[in-house]
């Protein structure tokens, strides 16, 4: 119970970490004071830093939670009173003082997001303006001035810049039109992103696989065959071929489970065998454990339909496809083996590229998407050469709770 | 007891474990049998791989080692790790199958969009599933030291590089099947010699040495808050076993992840009557054991005492054989589950990288054991429930049935929940058992309470961080998916 020995020694471990963490963060803080160089170079790093600390706020765009953390470093990088960021409709985000004004802005802002157009709105001036518009009359003793600056993506204004202070010199006016057009650029790399994941889902979206017309055209043809010599044979075919056809043709989801992309691979096997009988060999070795795992849809019949295509059909003689999934850690493991004829791995590394010539654009299209959906390194591993088979890996993580099969 | 028999038993076990694991999937299918192959797996089978893994040290020998020093008390024990499913069926279960998450730092971070969430339930994950593995070493030192006579770090060496050797070589491909087996060895291995024992005893007539109520150690009963505070640790506490929740990815969708909870259920049910059984006739037969500090070893040593000569011993053999199953099951579960997340976390998600967290999260929990001993197994597995209802629970809890959580909430309520419970845990043990109030001693009924106020308030207080994919997540959590046949 808790006198044994077990949690005196996690007691120590407990100090001994904590020692150790009080000793990392004091050893980071005496760095970060040693060696600051001149003033100018502490300025310049200042500034830097502010603004490289908001603009990694804005790279969301302009949204509250991120225009309210970029203001707070924007107000003390121009040092005014107080700093608020707008968009056309609304406030985002107001840092320091003087918010009774808050209410009045939008209306001050107006003109600027019409005109594009730096305003500056001298301190007796504002008081007029704000008292008929503000909720509350402002306290009489404050004087303040507003310099409001436009923030342009592109030719369109998006937003107001506005910096209030004690008096509106050119020097604060300079600064905040600088300080606009610096958000403004934030904006855009914001917007770029945007366009760029919007690319990327498209891209999958164009890879996702079709069919082959090959397979089409030879399935009817062997079913074609069996019509007068086997009828019921060629009936339950073109059944098979019309399942095949439901899931392969279905318009909703990318992704599916692993479950069901085997079930389709059944089916695959099912109508090739009609062709070549028995030169098809298929063994399976299948962990129940990862059978729902979500993949991306028609991912893995491809690869199929590669071996049977480019590994036995040019081949003397049966050929045999294993097909294994594993449980290996957080990822899914499966593997697609054949004894064909292989190929050559520089050709291979090509079509990879995407420098091919309509030959293996499955296993191109197949490892593209993965690389797009899993990152980098989660890509098709081919192990071949010529004559001597292929053996295919694909590895997925089980946890995807963002994906829907 | 004869040596050879527990040296026999551990092998004969690590044998079948490790033959299962390699060969359960080998058998390769043709085409033919396509439909088969892809069958997912069974509620029954997973089931039964659910309580092959979640009975551990602390079921096998704790519970019976409890009830023989304190009686009825300690069946607080086994009602509560049962009923702990009955927590994870109605609230749990489902939903977080269909979070697609696999494991609880994924749950996390998908539910409140946030890496630092992440970070801190890895944590939180990664220490509760080496407070877990600890027990049962110490469980694997004393049957050794029992039933060989052999120094006790030999069982706890032994434990981990049977562990190591079969979760590194991927020995654990087919690890659903692997711990179905050992429930019904756990099982059989309790049953067997306990119905042998009952028919003895029937048989000649054996005069009790003692009366059940008769308390062997005359240790003072536990009040009413220690009960409750145990039963709230073990109820809530289950809900955030990481080695129990990934099984439940095994079920193909929400609807049979329900069911294998029910069967669970059951089967819990049904097992937990020998160790009750056990407890009981060593109470009335057996109290010296209570008194010589080895009650824990009540379970390994009743059978030899009661039947005794190459029945006796052959009997013996099956408990030991069951003992050793149940420290390997929880301890390769656990193992897989925390390799999973370190690997992830901090060294990038590789096969190599699995492979070298696995041995991690395998030789750090030795090492503790190695330098502790431990006196009471059920009652340190129940501390680590009251540490994970202090944590884990919560943050499942709210996320999957309150929209309002937030990532301030859930870090702030799980740092609270960490650090009264483990500074509770601590506290106790520098007092020592005997100094220790109630309250520091079974701390779940304040910390969870506790955990979960903090969270609540934190979060209410940061409604402006909810993430803003919530009612996507929330949709997905709680209708049930679309059958996996539609396309048929």
């Amino acid at each position: 119970m808790p006198d044994s020995p077990l949690f005196t020694a996690a007691a120590i471990a407990v100090i001994a970490l904590a020692i150790a963490v009080v000793v990392a963060v004091g050893l980071k803080v005496l760095r970060s004071f040693r060696e600051l160089g001149t003033d100018a170079e502490r300025a310049t790093y200042k500034t830097l830093h502010a603004a490289s600390r908001a603009g990694q706020h804005l790279r969301t765009g302009l949204n509250p939670a991120g225009a309210a953390k970029a203001s707070r470093q924007l107000r003390s990088l121009l040092g005014c009173d107080a700093l608020a960021i707008t968009d056309t409709t609304g406030v985002l985000a107001w840092d320091g003082a003087a918010e009774e004004l808050k209410p009045a802005l939008m209306g001050l802002a107006a003109k600027v997001l019409e005109g594009g157009h730096t305003a500056v709105i001298p301190a007796g001036e504002l008081q007029l303006l704000a008292n008929g518009k503000a909720a509350a009359p402002l306290a009489p003793g404050v004087e303040r001035a507003v310099v409001i600056a436009p923030i342009k993506a592109g030719t369109r204004v998006v937003g107001v810049v506005a910096a209030f202070a004690p008096a509106a010199g050119a020097g604060l006016v300079r600064a905040t039109s600088e300080v606009a057009d610096w958000v403004a650029t934030q904006v855009e790399l914001a917007e770029l992103d945007a366009s760029r994941t919007l690319l990327m889902e498209a891209e999958v979206r164009a890879l996702r696989a079709q069919i082959s017309p090959h397979f089409i055209y030879n399935s009817l043809n062997a079913i074609a065959s069996f019509i007068n010599t086997d009828p019921v044979r060629a009936r339950e075919l073109v059944v098979e071929f019309a399942d095949f056809t439901r899931y392969s043709f279905r318009r909703h989801g990318d992704f599916t489970t692993l479950a069901e992309e085997l079930r389709c691979i059944d089916r695959y096997l099912l109508l090739e065998r009609a062709r070549f009988g028995d030169r098809v060999q298929v063994s399976l070795r299948i962990a129940p454990e990862v059978l729902s795992t979500v993949i991306p849809f028609l991912s893995l019949q491809p690869l199929v339909e590669n071996a049977v295509r480019h590994g036995l059909e040019a081949k003397e003689g049966p050929g045999h496809i294993t097909i294994t999934a594993n449980d290996s850690g957080a990822f899914a493991e499966v593997t697609i083996e054949d004894d064909g004829v292989g190929m050559d791995p520089e050709k291979l590394r090509a079509v990879l590229a995407g420098h091919s010539d309509g030959e293996h654009v499955g296993l191109h299209n197949v490892d593209a998407r993965l690389r797009q959906v899993y990152g980098e390194d989660n890509g098709l591993v081919i192990e071949t050469a010529p004559g001597e088979g292929t053996l295919i890996t694909m590895r997925v993580p089980k946890s995807q709770p963002r994906h829907d099969a | 007891m004869n040596p050879v028999v527990g040296i026999a038993a551990f092998a004969a076990v690590s044998l079948a474990t490790a033959v299962i694991g390699f060969y359960g999937l080998r058998v390769s299918r043709t085409t033919g049998d396509f439909y088969v192959a892809s069958r997912t797996v069974r509620p029954w089978w997973n089931a039964s791989a659910i309580g092959g893994e979640y009975l551990s040290a602390a079921s096998f020998l704790g519970v019976a080692g409890l009830i023989l020093l304190s009686g009825t008390d300690a069946l607080w024990y086994p009602v509560g790790y049962t009923a702990g499913y009955l927590m994870l069926l109605l609230f749990v279960a489902a939903p977080l199958r269909r979070s697609g998450a696999y494991t609880i730092p994924d749950f996390t971070e998908a539910r409140l969009d946030s890496r630092a969430v992440r970070r801190v339930t890895s944590f939180v994950v990664v220490v509760v599933g080496w407070l877990y593995i600890v027990p049962q070493l110490h469980g694997a030192a004393l049957a050794i030291r029992i039933t060989t006579g052999l120094p006790a770090w030999v069982g706890q060496v032994a434990v981990v590089a049977v562990v190591c050797v079969t979760v590194v070589s991927g020995g654990m491909r087919s690890i659903t099947f692997v711990q179905a087996f050992q429930y019904w060895l756990k099982l059989t291995a309790l049953a067997v010699p306990a119905l042998f024992i009952l028919l003895v005893l029937a048989g000649n007539g054996s005069r009790a040495v003692a009366e059940a109520s008769v308390n062997p150690t005359a240790m003072a009963p536990a009040g009413p808050y220690q009960n409750i505070s145990l039963l709230v640790a073990l109820l809530f506490g289950t809900l955030g076993l990481p080695h129990v929740l990934v099984r439940f990815y095994t079920n193909p969708d929400g609807q049979s992840a329900r069911r294998t909870t029910l069967i669970v259920l059951g089967l819990l049910s049904v097992f937990y009557l020998f160790p009750t059984a056990y407890g009981l006739i060593g109470r009335t037969f057996a109290p010296g054991l209570a008194k010589s500090g080895q009650a824990d070893a009540l379970v390994l040593l009743l059978p030899g005492r009661m039947i005794g000569g190459t029945a006796g011993d052959l009997l013996s053999a099956l408990v030991v054989a069951g003992a050793f199953a149940a420290f390997l099951s929880t301890t390769s579960g656990l193992v897989v589950s925390l390799a999973g997340v370190i690997s992830q976390d901090i060294l990038g998600g590789s096969v190599r990288g699995f492979r070298l967290a696995a041995l991690i999260s395998a030789v750090v929990p030795l090492a503790i054991a190695t330098m502790t001993d431990s006196t009471a197994l059920a009652g340190s597995v129940g501390l680590v429930f009251a540490f994970t209802a202090s944590t884990i629970c919560p943050v499942l809890l709210l996320g999957i049935w309150w929209r309002g959580l937030t990532d301030a909430g859930a870090i702030a309520g799980m740092l609270t929940g960490a650090v009264s419970c483990g500074g509770s845990m601590l506290a106790g043990a520098m007092l020592g058992s005997a100094g220790t109030p109630p309250w520091l001693a079974q701390p779940a009924a304040w910390t969870v309470p506790a955990a979960f106020t903090v969270m609540v308030l934190v979060s209410r207080s940061t409604q402006g961080r909810v993430p803003r994919t919530i009612t996507r997540l929330m949709t997905r959590l709680h209708t049930p998916e679309r059958p996996l046949a539609t396309e048929r």
